[in-house]
């Protein structure tokens, strides 16, 4: 057992961190499921505690309803995308080519870009016009004969959701590559040697020796790029302001507190958001540092 | 045996194309004149490079853009150093608990910030900091620290331990030790740490849009702005995309290795 003296000062000097933390992280979430517990709907605090009623009207909310149907396809379509694409590329740097850090440099590009950025472009290219105001991506389209991909992208009803996965997909794809590669990196050479002298072809090597060990990266992955589907904010509103149809729990939480001062209504959606985060995060968390223990 | 090159080398290319295509379209939407705009050339080459829409879109972005650097520097700099310390304790100083306090940190920087949105604006018009700079720094440093100190944690956590027991047989007490042992050999992590602040911060719209007023907007919110309005030209916006985006997009240039070291630190891989 070591002695206060020694510890007390590492205690001393990440306190202020602590205590910042645990006001503003944790102490925020109390505070806001406090509010979700009131029917404050004013910019001055005067509300009344009436228990889980915003979460009972919640459940019968139609926009939420369209919202957690728009969450839940925007996440299948862009966590699909990302992991497939990701690994393809990922696969494909690993065969040893010249440029490859040119090819990797440039998929990866997207990460530095702000969502914001991102959307304001794809928004451009993702113009739903046809006919004599066509542009952008179905421009192209038609330019060079695939006339039939010509779309209506994040305007396409009930899918277009999937529209504003596209430039999620282009922004994510690269830092999926990075985590598989780094997995297939990470794999002994010996091992895929092995397999080779057994006579085994470059696709089964991939298949039964690649894959089966990049399951904890692909874990990674998933637990990454869900949490951020699970957020998805500033890139709908630099694609398509606030609209109904492409609506998701964090425009509609940010409208009803800041735009409408319902702040009860807010913090509920807000708690409802962290739920959904935090069913994903804490049992990551719990698995890497029982892990990071053991090795 | 390995994937033919037959097909490796068009597929690359093609990816190449898939990523550089909405660059493509804002260098050459953004260098044609105002008024060469029909839609129908929006994919050629323009005929003359005229830079006035970057003249336009500086107008309308350049005190943003100065707004952003005035928040990122400060803001990545301090979270960076509190991160380092806060780093070296739990991986070299620990107190009793640090391995339990480690994730509860870190669960910090997973949250979606719509959850303590309501409180943290409540508080700052409280503390007499909301819609200005500073209390936008302060927020970024505060909602930085987990990554800062995961960041710092993993990288001392390779230091040998035998560096920081001399260091303590020599006399040297904990900040002693942190300063003259530790910090000399952290340039690395604060080079990943600083750069992964920097483009977080400079990136982010939520904190923004909610915490700043026109005077101190960022240039995300200010961007986006612009992109709203129907009576600013593609042309012009195509600029300000650009200008919004060159300072991380130089940093990540010229510092890619660096940058890469975070991204990977963010999925908790040391």
């Amino acid at each position: 057992m070591k002695r206060a003296k020694d510890w007390m000062p590492g205690l001393l000097l990440t306190a202020p961190s602590l205590i910042a933390l645990a006001v503003f992280v944790y102490g925020f979430i109390g505070w806001n499921f406090r509010i979700s517990l009131t029917d404050w709907k004013a910019l001055s605090p005067d509300f009344n505690f009436i228990g889980l009623k915003n979460y009972r009207d919640l459940l019968i909310d139609e926009r939420f309803k369209i919202d957690i149907k728009n969450s839940l396809v925007f996440t299948i379509v862009f966590m699909i995308a990302c992991l497939l694409l990701g690994l393809l590329l990922a696969i494909l740097l690993d065969q040893k080519m010249k440029f490859e850090g040119l090819f990797r440099s440039v998929y990866l590009l997207p990460m530095a870009i702000s969502f914001i950025v991102t959307g304001v472009v794809w928004r451009w290219l993702m113009n739903p016009a046809t006919d004599d105001r066509i542009s952008g991506l179905n421009l192209l389209f038609t330019k060079v004969g695939l006339d039939g991909l010509v779309n209506q992208w994040h305007l396409t009803p009930n899918w277009g959701m999937a529209g504003i996965a596209l430039p999620a997909v282009w922004q994510m794809a690269g830092y999926t590559m990075a985590l598989f590669l780094a997995g297939i990196r990470s794999i002994p050479e010996e091992l895929r040697e092995a397999a080779r002298v057994d006579g085994a072809s470059e696709f089964r090597i991939y298949r039964h020796v690649i894959l089966p060990q990049l399951r904890p990266i692909a874990l990674s992955a998933v637990v990454i790029l869900g949490h951020i589907s699970l957020k998805v904010f500033d890139l709908i509103i630099a694609i398509a302001g606030k609209q109904l149809a492409l609506d998701v729990p964090a425009i509609y939480m940010w409208q009803t507190s800041f735009d409408a001062y319902n702040f009860g209504k807010g913090a509920t959606l807000a708690t409802y958001i962290l739920f959904s985060v935090a069913i994903v995060i804490i049992p990551y968390l719990i698995f890497t540092m029982r892990q990071e223990r053991r090795s | 045996m390995k994937i033919s090159r037959v097909l490796l080398y068009p597929a690359l290319i093609f990816f190449l194309i898939f990523f550089l295509l909405p660059v493509y379209v804002v260098l050459v939407t953004s260098l044609k004149p105002l008024g060469d705009i029909s839609l129908e050339t929006m994919w050629s080459l323009p005929k003359a490079f005229d830079f006035v829409n970057y003249s336009l879109a500086w107008e309308k972005l350049g005190p943003s853009v100065i707004n952003s650097f005035q928040l990122v520097i400060p803001a990545s700099v301090i979270a960076a150093f509190l991160g380092s310390m806060n780093g070296f304790v739990l991986a070299k100083w620990k107190f009793p608990g640090a391995d339990i306090v480690f994730p509860v940190i870190l669960f910090g920087m997973f949250i979606p910030y719509q959850s303590i949105l309501i409180p943290l604006v409540t508080t700052m018009r409280e503390l007499g900091i909301y819609g200005g700079i500073p209390g936008l720094i302060l927020v970024h440093v505060i909602y930085g620290l987990p990554i800062m100190t995961l960041i710092f944690r993993n990288y001392y956590a390779s230091v040998p331990t035998e560096l920081i027991e001399a260091a303590r047989v020599d006399g040297a007490g904990m900040l002693g030790t942190y300063f003259r042992v530790v910090l000399p050999i952290s340039i690395p992590a604060f080079i990943v740490a600083i750069i992964w602040e920097f483009t977080s911060i400079w990136n982010d719209f939520l904190f923004a849009v909610v915490l700043t007023g026109p005077s101190s907007w960022p240039v995300t919110v200010a961007l986006n702005n612009i992109a709203g309005s129907q009576i600013v030209q593609w042309n012009v916006q195509m600029a300000g995309a650009l200008i919004a985006s060159l300072p991380t997009v130089l940093v990540y240039i010229i510092l890619g290795r660096y940058f890469l070291r975070g991204l990977m630190s963010g999925a908790l891989k040391g």
